[in-house]
């Protein structure tokens, strides 16, 4: 049985003045899995430019699935996904991805400037060379995310913190006009998401599109200006207020919550393995310090 | 007594030796280039099963009178390009197709080869390596082609490293990192064959892995990797060479053990304190 979602306006945060209408993303009846298995389902979302957005939902509940989407990188069974006015997967260039922590190999033989500076390959195309123009894009975001200082660091030594900002300099240094990030708050100390989320917050009130999936339902009342609540469908989209309304959260995490007068407590939130992670690699490298 | 001087330049008055070395140390610089995106891929078994997929290419242009780098580059690319194919359909695990394909490749060599009535020595040089019987025609080939992989990495090695590092990244920045991966399986067959006279099918993958794995003990950064693993996979063949001279053993297989031997060394370096320390600490 599924009722409606809960639908408020998501508009009035549009950076773009208005001219632009088109939104950031638009799903239309949009259903997607993997192999025969369903993710999401008849799903249908608009976000404005300019909008600073919270994906919430169970573990297995498209979360992730929605961004991939959103980036092109998995096309619908059905529907259409249209973003930054195109076809989905056509804009990718203005767009910057951040994965989960733990698809990456963080063995990998890597410094933290050259992460960065993966965020210039893609614009910069075969038989170019990093300029100037790029090292300084790249001094720039790590200057920015506050790892200027770590550049020349494998990332292996990098502690939780340090790991997503690191990547996180890497979205910036790419010059994008949407962020997908895959859970870049989720289980880093309290400075470093308050630094992250300033960042975040700056790059949408610059008109630029922000939209993160996360588990941390605190962190989303404090940081996102909107939401949208995943299971399986939008259980609810709207401002960061629904994170605190009992209705939508019982109705998106199912019986796996336990509300206590004001508070929500989750009861499924043990370690996250996404619907998507069959076929992908995995590495359980928590970090060091 | 001989002095050192002369165990240096004795060899060199053969032109036979002098082409060895070339070649030897071309083939280590490409399979160093290639070697190094393969082990970060996690495609060492890939490249073993590569080459033991050229070997009925290579007995069906002995049987065809043709150039043996054309069969064994159309055999390896065509099982490179199948395994990428079986293993993107996603009903079986890229191991269990590089499995079955290899093995049935390679069966289809031993096949091609039992119907050849006479004894061919020729072909036991591709199993193991006949690096001294290198000919000049042989080593214009082996040099075009290096041209080639050396190339394509030049121009596209930003892309190959964003999407062995995070394929789902470069995915959605745009790259076709699908097209890429078959790509750089291309380019691990071509780099195979380019070894094939040198160390032989069964000993390609030392080339292309241990000096790869050996620079990855000891580096922190990918430019790093990468030179270490061409300075290894350059100078291991020319000491291959001399001691299998000196000592007449089998070329392709005295050049695999000075790698291993260094690999070895390097692991042993590498896990002691001191030279972990070293490593530890972060460039300022």
């Amino acid at each position: 049985m599924i009722e409606p979602p809960v639908s408020q306006e998501v508009g009035e945060l549009d950076g773009s003045g208005g001219s632009a209408a088109a939104p950031a993303i638009e799903l239309r009846g949009v259903t997607a899995g993997y192999g025969g298995r369903t993710a999401l389902e008849d799903v249908s979302l608009e976000i404005a430019r300019g909008s600073l957005l919270a994906v919430f939902g169970p573990n297995g509940g498209g979360k992730t699935t929605l961004l991939k989407l959103i980036a092109g990188v998995l096309r619908p069974w059905t529907g259409t996904v249209d973003t930054l006015g195109v076809r989905a997967g056509d804009a990718a260039r203005r767009i910057a991805y951040v994965p989960q922590a733990e698809l990456v190999d963080w063995s990998f033989p890597i410094t933290v400037w050259n992460v960065a500076m993966m965020g210039r390959f893609a614009r910069l195309g075969p038989f170019h060379q990093p300029s100037k123009a790029d090292r300084d894009a790249v001094t720039t975001a790590l200057e920015r995310v506050g790892m200027i200082d770590a550049s020349r660091t494998q990332i292996g030594r990098l502690s939780g913190g340090q790991r997503r900002r690191a990547f996180l300099a890497r979205a910036i240094a790419a010059e994008p006009e949407l962020y997908l990030l895959d859970e870049p708050v989720t289980g880093v100390d309290v400075p470093t998401q308050e630094d992250l989320m300033t960042l975040l917050t700056i790059e949408a009130e610059a008109g630029r599109t922000v939209v993160a999936t996360t588990h941390d339902l605190p962190a989303v009342s404090r940081h996102f200006r909107q939401v949208v609540a995943v299971n399986r469908q939008i259980v609810a989209s709207g401002t960061a207020d629904l994170v605190r309304d009992a209705d939508v959260l019982a109705r998106t995490y199912g019986g796996h919550l336990l509300v206590i007068g004001e508070r929500a407590v989750l009861l499924d939130d043990a370690h996250h393995h996404d619907s998507a992670s069959g076929s992908e690699r995995h590495f359980h490298d928590q970090g060091q310090g | 007594m001989m002095s050192g001087l002369d165990a240096i330049f004795d060899p060199l008055g053969f032109p036979f030796f002098v082409r060895a070395l070339a070649a030897s140390a071309l083939v280590g610089l490409v399979c160093a280039v290639v070697g190094s995106y393969m082990v970060l891929r996690g495609l060492a078994f890939m490249g073993d099963a590569l080459s033991h997929s050229a070997f009925p290419g290579v007995v069906a242009a002995y049987l065809l009178k043709g150039p043996f780098y054309l069969g064994a580059a159309v055999a390896a690319v065509a099982t490179a390009l199948a395994i990428g194919w079986v293993t993107r359909r996603g009903q079986l695990r890229g191991d269990t197709a590089i499995g079955v394909l290899f093995a049935g490749m390679f069966a289809a060599g031993v096949f091609l080869f039992s119907l050849i009535p006479n004894y061919v020595g020729d072909l036991f040089g591709f199993l193991f390596g006949e690096i001294l019987g290198i000919g000049v025609g042989d080593l214009i080939a082996l040099t075009a082609l290096s041209v080639v992989v050396l190339g394509v990495v030049a121009v596209l090695w930003k892309e190959f490293l964003y999407s062995t590092f995070d394929p789902l990244g470069a995915e959605a920045a745009g790259l076709p990192v699908v097209r890429l991966d078959y790509l750089f399986l291309a380019l691990i067959a071509l780099t195979i064959v380019i070894s094939l006279q040198a160390v032989g099918i069964i000993l390609v993958v030392a080339m292309l892995v241990t000096p790869a794995a050996t620079a990855q003990l000891v580096s922190q950064s990918f430019g790093r990797l990468v030179s270490i693993a061409i300075a290894i996979g350059v100078i291991c063949p020319v000491i291959g060479l001399y001691a299998s001279y000196w000592l007449n053993s089998a070329t392709g297989a005295t050049i695999v053990l000075v790698e291993t031997a260094v690999f070895v060394v390097a692991l042993v370096a590498s896990r002691t304190p001191t030279l972990a320390r070293a490593n530890q600490r972060p460039a300022a």
